[in-house]
């Protein structure tokens, strides 16, 4: 099954992997991190298809992506 | 379940400072990948500029060197002369390549220095507060052009790779674009070609990434990559400049 795991802390809310997700699971939460920021997260993994396309538009390098 | 993605082995995990949805952060996973790939971290060292990438020592595992405002390839060629058994490359944005640094660049390329030259073009200083840069567009507003760059009194935009692809000691000149999957991809492949290059002792390899600077262009993020896309693609046209062939494989 494929999944997406998403380091929260790291994350600095910039939102390109929720541009990029051919599947639109990726949005950006309403808690906010250490640094200050909102991070992105994923809602519904069932849909993930491990395509890695939001990993490699992250600057931060915040997403892995498992298959 | 196997991991099909995750942080290159040639990136440390410290936190970068960069803004949100700077494309440094991207460029630099590329080259770890690429480090990665090639097998290369354990023999490359780095070169740092002055600039926003200062810090890029932190976050590669391998060696580096920070070099003066400008002066990466003349530090570039000193290592890889003394060492010509490592993987030498530099990084520099275009405030430090192209505007205080472009005679130490054009002479390392004139010189054939068996070195790889990431530069990163976002037309803007970032560091230092969104100055005008050599790279900044016609009509672009920045903090030292704030009614928009005018050509009449602040010229025209410098192309980089172009300019270097004139001479004749360099073997791989390319501009790349970091704003989508595909060009990412495309970044990617082109990286990897300039550091074979550079192991197959051709000579100098440049690999230009246009690049976005979303807190001094004062644009978000996802709409600065929409604005790298229909205002610097134009004045900077993607491509091979030069290649002299053979580093295949």
């Amino acid at each position: 099954m494929p999944r997406v795991a998403f380091d929260q802390e790291r994350c600095k809310g910039c939102g390109l992997c929720v541009a990029v997700c051919p599947v639109k699971i990726i949005s950006i939460s309403q808690h906010i991190n250490w640094q200050g920021y909102r991070p992105a997260g994923v809602e519904d993994q069932e849909k993930c298809t491990a395509c890695t396309m939001c990993g490699r538009v992250c600057p931060d390098t915040v997403i892995e992506v498992y298959k | 379940m196997n991991k099909v993605f995750g942080r290159p082995r040639s990136l440390t995990d410290r936190l970068m400072h960069y803004c949100p949805g700077c494309t440094h952060g991207i460029s630099h996973r590329l080259i770890a990948e690429v480090m990665d790939e090639l097998d290369i971290r354990e023999r490359t060292i780095g070169v740092a500029p002055v600039g926003c990438s200062v810090f890029a020592y932190d976050y590669f595992e391998c060696d580096f060197q920070q070099a003066a405002h400008g002066r990466a390839p003349a530090v570039a060629t000193g290592i890889k002369r003394v060492l010509p058994d490592r993987v030498v490359f530099t990084y520099q944005g275009d405030g430090d390549l192209a505007s205080i640094g472009m005679a130490e660049i054009i002479h390392a390329a004139a010189r054939r220095e068996n070195i790889t030259v990431i530069f990163i073009n976002n037309a803007i200083y970032g560091m230092t507060g969104g100055q005008m840069a050599p790279t900044t567009l016609p009509g672009q507003v920045t903090s030292t052009s704030p009614a928009g760059r005018q050509v009449d009194k602040l010229g025209y935009p410098m192309r980089v790779s172009e300019l270097l692809a004139t001479l004749e000691g360099a073997a791989y000149v390319v501009r790349v674009s970091l704003h989508n999957p595909a060009h990412i991809a495309r970044a990617r492949r082109a990286l990897l070609q300039a550091f074979k290059y550079q192991l197959d002792g051709k000579g100098f390899s440049l690999v230009e990434m246009v690049s976005t600077c979303p807190t001094n262009w004062g644009i978000p993020p996802l709409e600065s990559l929409k604005w790298l896309e229909e205002h610097m693609l134009p004045a900077y046209p993607l491509g091979v400049f030069k290649d002299i062939g053979g580093g295949q494989g």
